[in-house]
């Protein structure tokens, strides 16, 4: 059996969720295996997330270098393959850093390469079955990954279940010096925050959210309206923005803010899992989509079929009745 | 009119003037020659245009037109202002170039002008310069005082052109003055000597001559002078200065309107002389640089007379978007005279879009006609919207709202990006009773009904495809549908300037209508009906669906059952079925047909109509605007007492439906399609085709 | 500056309906309208953008068969000036890695300053990219927000990170970028310009016109294979509402109240 390694990233001292779903993916792909984390860094703020891998980790790589202190995938790949054995299996998490940093390590470890799996089916002499879907989500297909020769996968964040800390914590490799100095033909310059606007969404505790099928930007006036009536405020996925319709501050999703509201209500939205990834806290999902076989069902607690250009505003009258509001 | 051989009193004054006169008259001459070639120069090097052809018509045009000012009254006041100012200026013709001759020709008088004929013509100029002198006070107290709302020049345009309005009209009120005094000074000569003077009573000239025939004749003879010099500076100023702003349009507008297009609805190819066939070679298609308009497209620029009233019914500039027909104009009038100045370098190529117009104000118009159905002088609108958008097509700079429906078109045959194979879909929808055949599958029948694609696939629309398969079946029509077969009919790609995926589409429903072997054409779309009708060549005769149920009703094949007699309808003309068709009686005689029913008109209606906010592709554009077109159209239904609008176009039904939610008026107005109204109310027993029990396709179709 | 951009043509998600065929194992293909990977088609754009200002060409290149023809074509009536079809029975098959291979011997046979790629295709996998610059050794970076050419070889880059941030990097000459949609309003294509285009001859490079060994390409060698589509039996789900529209809304104020949703 491969060993496998967990590839972790954290920011400003605090490990990413992913880090125990990443261990989760591993104890199904080989119920009897220990994953090998590795992380990168520098500096004690390094140490502190080493700290919370151990509680989950039986074995952390730690690979501290200062050209690391800003985690850029470039020369993250470089300290991998100092690193990582041949003939390994790596997980990734699927995220902005894993699309950067993933296929390239394959190709560098001269491994098999599959991305964005939510569920392994398993291990069946030299490969691995697992999941993937395609076409944003409408369907899904089962791949066999041959891993004789190692496989990079990235994992995406949300699909396994966090694994249980371990009962006794782990131990910490420094392998730094395994990796010795690092450069590359990318530099990191800085980061520019996003705007703020006049709302910032990921305060609020209730959310209207629009997606395509809010058709036009004046028709945005009737989630604004139903948003008014609930004290909510009005959020959006991708495409809205792409059309300018709202403001990238509003965007819900892998490259937009993540919110943890309590009630969610996602109004023509398709429930593509970038939108959704920016979800947490697990709300209750109340989903108004005029295709029944929208992916957002599986997702939602409460489903309407239905048109939003006529439900919302239906919906905006019995909330106004419920709060005592007369009638128009 | 007299020659001064009859007040040689006033002649030796005269003949001191003499060189100075003549060198005014050469210098007037030249310098108007001068001026006129500089501003023909961008018109030689501008595309050119048929327009030479039925003299006669032409003719008739300029009768109805110019002559007739047939247009000129849809405004009242300004309309009668102007009717007797340009009266005044034909009369005036004659006497003012017989005064211009005569300071330097003595004897000359205008032959057919003299005796008995001339003195009539005197007394007649004589009123009419005292009415136009009057009508130039009246003007510049209107300007002044009144202001009247669409002479306003909003601040994105520029600055007023209110100054330069009140100059020209001070200029012509002193023109008329100094021919009344030199007039004036001839009658006050004649009464010295005598003789009968003026007979125009109470006339500006007879005014002047009541106060001069008390000076003396040394006094006299140095006003006539200075009349006449007055005169004299005053016309060649006038002449000259004219070309420079809106008054042109005294010089051009008999051009413009023998010039005019015959056809208003024939759509200006990209380039005319160009076949189809030959397009592929045709390296830019539409207007980026100015020289890329036509001479007379050019032509219509310097006869605008800044009147306003085509953006006063502009339904975009009502809502507040960029676009104001008026100042499409007058900007490229001023863009003209910026780079074909009276010297030095001219033109510069540059592209238009973004040195004087901006993308929003091209793609804003819904190419409704209003502009061109008031416009006195004429021109034309819609043909240099259309290859504006041309232009931007062809350099690829389309907002992206339209690229969706436009590759959606270009890929599937309809804006939506629906499957075609699902665009017979609503005939199959569960409790609608009709059969209705499939022309694709069994060709052959008397008419088919061109759905076209917003009623075909639109969940709202699909009823009035119903509607009107279930009237087309109540007078036993024998009709079919192309289904999957049928395109989009390419009507707004044309307008929004895809030339090249309108033909596409053109030349692929034209074969299918072909092999439909049908002997005419239905449809409940204006849009479709004015492409089929004007846009394709060689189909078989094409009606809209008002027009098929008014014949029916005329011939009693259709009663309807009572109205609500608790409503008040009111019909909304779209505009490619009224403005741009005619069609205005057809759809308010079935209305009347239905007993009992309570119909008000709303102010703007028939050719003054005002545009739902556009069909088509306007659905999918995004514009700029302070209050939405169909709001406004919604209030003006409401202030005339109604509660039910009732269209008979899917693109209007679907912007006031719209309109009626936005404007919160859900519970006080109503939107109906005519189909969905006569077919709710068919009085006539049923056809029996909904008491047929198993019917397969097949034997529906032969069976009628 | 010479830049290549690699494009696949994919069936068009907003004009289709995706659907399993009969046998439940593949995509159904019947109807289905094929176009430019919307991510590739951002990354054309921006490279016409680049060479509008630095001058230079745009070479579009894919791997497939005569069918992809018309995507490069569609491209080339946008404005890129040289379409490459990378076509062989040889290649049938390959995964991604074998595709990457591909795409790295037709880089190598040319000379370009900068290889563009959009983001992620319909298989979501967002990998050619990064491998590609993996096997060329040329710097990588993904979901690109904004570039801007610095002298001296380099580029300033902005990459879209969560949150909404941007981080920006500096990256050297010749590299590797994918592209994020939204970068760029792509401008139109016409009728006119298709058209116009029906006719350029466009090569076809084979395997040995790349110089690639049967080893690195095909099915026989892929390391990773798509077994079938399927839609999973449904889980449980949400529950949905099945009353009259006045009922739903009712329903669902009262929830959302119930849920502590009324603020």
């Amino acid at each position: 059996m491969p060993r496998i390694f967990a590839y972790l990233t954290h920011r400003n001292g605090v490990l990413d969720d992913s880090a125990a779903e990443l261990a989760a993916a591993a104890k199904k792909i080989d119920p009897n295996s220990s994953p090998t984390a590795v992380v990168v860094g520098s500096g004690p703020q390094l140490d502190t997330v080493c700290a919370e891998i151990q509680k989950i980790y039986v074995e952390v790589w730690k690979i501290s270098n200062p050209a690391l202190s800003y985690p850029n995938a470039e020369l993250i790949r470089k300290a991998l393959v100092k690193v990582v054995p041949s003939g390994a299996i790596t997980l990734v998490a699927h995220d902005h850093l894993g699309i950067d940093l993933a296929p390239g390590l394959s190709i560098k470890l001269n491994a098999g390469y599959v991305s964005d799996v939510v569920a392994v089916e398993g291990l069946q002499a030299n490969s691995l079955k697992l999941v993937r879907q395609e076409f944003g989500g409408v369907v899904s297909t089962h791949v066999r990954c041959e891993i004789s020769s190692g496989a990079v996968i990235t994992i995406r964040p949300g699909s396994f279940k966090a694994a249980a800390d371990l009962s006794s914590p782990g131990a910490v490799l420094d392998k730094s010096a395994e990796v010795g100095g690092l450069s590359a033909g990318r530099r990191y310059l800085e980061t520019v925050v996003a705007e703020t606007s006049d709302v910032d969404i990921t305060k609020h505790a209730v959310l209207v959210s629009v997606g395509r099928g809010i058709q036009e930007k004046d028709n945005i006036a009737i989630a604004e309206e139903l948003a008014d009536a609930l004290g909510a405020a009005v959020s959006c996925s991708r495409p809205v923005v792409d059309a300018k319709w709202l403001r990238k501050s509003r965007q819900v999703g892998s490259s937009g803010k993540t919110v943890k509201p309590k009630v969610y209500l996602a109004c023509g939205i398709s429930g593509a899992f970038q939108h959704l990834a920016g979800i947490k806290g697990n709300p209750f999902i109340i989903a108004i989509n005029k295709n029944p076989k929208a992916p957002i069902f599986q997702v939602a607690d409460i489903g309407i079929v239905d048109d939003i250009l006529e439900f919302l505003p239906e919906l905006t009258n019995k909330v106004q009745e419920l709060r005592g509001v007369a009638a128009k | 009119m007299d020659s001064l051989s009859h007040t040689p009193q006033l002649v030796s004054g005269l003949s001191q003037g003499f060189a100075l006169f003549w060198l005014v008259h050469v210098l007037g001459v030249l310098c108007f020659a001068y001026i006129v070639y500089r501003r023909l120069i961008p018109l030689m090097r501008a595309q050119g245009d048929l327009r030479f052809d039925h003299p006669l018509l032409r003719l008739k045009n300029v009768l109805k037109y110019w002559f007739g000012q047939w247009k000129h009254l849809r405004y009242k006041t300004a309309g009668i202002l102007h009717i007797l100012i340009f009266s005044g200026f034909i009369l005036l013709a004659l006497r003012a170039f017989t005064v211009l001759i005569v300071g330097v020709k003595y004897d000359f008088a205008m032959p057919g002008l003299s005796g008995g004929v001339g003195h009539l013509y005197e007394v007649v100029t004589d009123y009419a310069a005292t009415i136009v002198f009057l009508c130039m006070i009246f003007a510049i107290v209107r300007r002044t005082v009144f202001k009247p709302a669409r002479y306003e020049v909003p601040a994105k345009f520029g600055k007023a052109h209110k100054a330069d309005a009140i100059f020209l009209l001070a200029l012509i009120a002193l023109l008329m003055l100094a021919d009344s005094l030199f007039e004036a000074t001839r009658a006050a000569t004649l009464l010295q000597a005598q003789s009968p003077g003026s007979r125009a009573y109470l006339s500006l000239p007879w005014v002047i001559e009541v106060f001069l025939v008390q000076s003396s004749a040394a006094s006299i003879g140095a006003f006539c002078f200075a009349g006449y010099l007055l005169h004299e500076f005053a016309f060649y100023f006038l002449l000259c200065y004219r070309p420079f702003g809106i008054q042109f349009h005294v010089e051009t507008s008999l051009f413009n309107i023998y010039f005019a297009k015959l056809d208003r609805e024939k759509l200006k190819p990209v380039k005319w002389g160009v076949s189809d066939q030959q397009l592929d070679q045709v390296k830019s298609f539409g207007v980026k640089r100015f020289e890329d308009f036509t001479w007379k497209q050019m032509l219509d620029f310097y006869s605008c007379a800044d009147c306003g009233r085509c953006s006063d019914n502009c339904p975009s500039h009502a809502a507040g978007r960029p676009l104001s027909p008026r100042f499409l104009t007058i900007k490229a009038r001023d863009y003209a005279f910026r780079r074909y100045p009276m010297f030095g370098k001219t033109g510069n190529g540059e592209a238009l879009v973004g040195a004087i117009y901006s993308e929003d104000e091209i793609w804003s118009c819904t190419t409704c006609g209003a502009c061109e159905a008031e416009c006195p002088l004429l021109v034309e609108y819609i043909d240099k919207i259309v290859d504006l958008r041309r232009g931007l097509i062809d350099d690829g700079n389309v907002p992206q709202s339209l690229q969706k429906p436009l590759k959606a078109l270009e890929s599937r045959g309809n804006p939506y990006g629906k499957l075609e194979k699902k665009k017979g879909d609503w005939a199959l929808a569960k409790d609608f009773e009709c059969q209705v055949k499939r022309l694709d599958k069994t060709p052959g029948a008397n008419t088919l009904y061109f759905v076209d694609s917003i009623t075909s696939y639109d969940d709202r629309m699909q009823s009035v495809a119903r509607s009107t398969a279930r009237i087309l079946d109540a007078v036993e029509e024998d009709f079919g549908i192309l289904g999957p077969a049928e395109r989009d009919s390419g009507h707004d790609v044309r307008r929004f300037g895809e030339e090249m995926l309108f033909m596409a589409l053109r030349d692929y429903n034209v074969e299918a209508i072909e092999s439909a072997q049908v002997r005419r054409i239905v449809t409940a779309d204006p849009h479709a009906f004015h492409a089929l009708k004007r846009d394709y060549a060689g189909l078989p005769p094409v009606e809209h669906i008002s027009q098929f149920i008014a014949r029916k009703v005329r011939s009693r094949q259709l009663d309807f059952k009572p109205a609500d007699h608790t409503k008040v309808f009111t019909y909304h003309d779209p505009c490619y079925l009224g403005r741009h068709n005619n069609v205005y009686d057809d759809p308010r005689e079935v209305l009347d047909a239905f007993p009992g029913l309570k119909r008000v008109e709303m102010k703007r209606s028939r050719d003054r109509s005002f545009c739902c906010g556009g069909g088509g592709l306007m659905l999918f554009y995004e514009p700029k605007e302070e209050e939405r077109i169909g709001v406004q159209r919604v209030r003006m239904a409401a202030e005339a007492g109604a509660n039910v609008i009732v269209t008979a176009c899917p693109f209007c039904m679907a912007n006031l439906e719209d309109a009626v939610k936005v404007a919160g008026l859900e519970d006080k107005m109503s939107v109906i399609d005519l189909a969905e109204l006569v077919d709710r109310h068919i009085a006539r027993p049923v056809h029996p085709s909904s008491e047929k029990v198993q019917e397969t396709p097949q034997e529906c179709a032969i069976g009628r | 500056m010479e830049i290549l951009v690699c494009v696949k043509r994919v069936p068009d998600t907003s004009e289709n309906e995706i659907e399993l065929n009969e046998a439940g194992n593949d995509v159904e293909s019947d109807d289905l309208v094929y176009s430019i990977n919307e991510p590739d088609n951002y990354a054309v754009e921006e490279a016409l953008q680049i060479v509008s200002r630095a001058g230079g060409t745009v070479s579009v290149a894919t791997v497939g068969t005569e069918e992809d023809e018309e995507v490069l074509r569609r491209q080339m009536a946008m404005g890129a000036t040289h379409g490459i079809l990378l076509t062989d029975p040889q290649f049938d098959g390959s995964d991604g890695r074998g595709r990457a291979s591909i795409l790295k011997a037709c880089v190598q046979k040319g000379n370009y300053d900068l290889v563009l790629t959009g983001v992620q295709a319909e298989d979501g996998a967002a990998q050619v990219g990064g491998m590609l610059a993996a096997m060329l050794d040329y710097p990588f970076a993904s979901l690109v927000t904004s570039i801007e050419v610095l002298g001296d070889r380099k580029l300033k880059i902005t990459r879209e990170i969560e949150g909404g941030n941007k981080e920006v990097s500096e990256i050297d000459l010749p590299c590797v970028l994918s592209i994020q949609t939204g970068i760029n309003e792509p401008r139109y294509v016409g009728m006119k310009g298709i058209r116009a285009v029906q006719s350029i001859p466009i090569p076809a490079y084979g395997a040995s016109d790349l110089g690639l060994s049967s080893g690195e390409t095909g099915a026989a060698d892929a390391k990773v294979t798509r077994l079938d589509y399927f839609v999973p039996a449904l889980g449980k789900g949400a529950r949905i509402l099945r009353g009259s529209r006045e009922e739903n809304a009712q329903e669902v104020a009262e929830l959302v109240a119930a849920k502590g949703g009324l603020r």
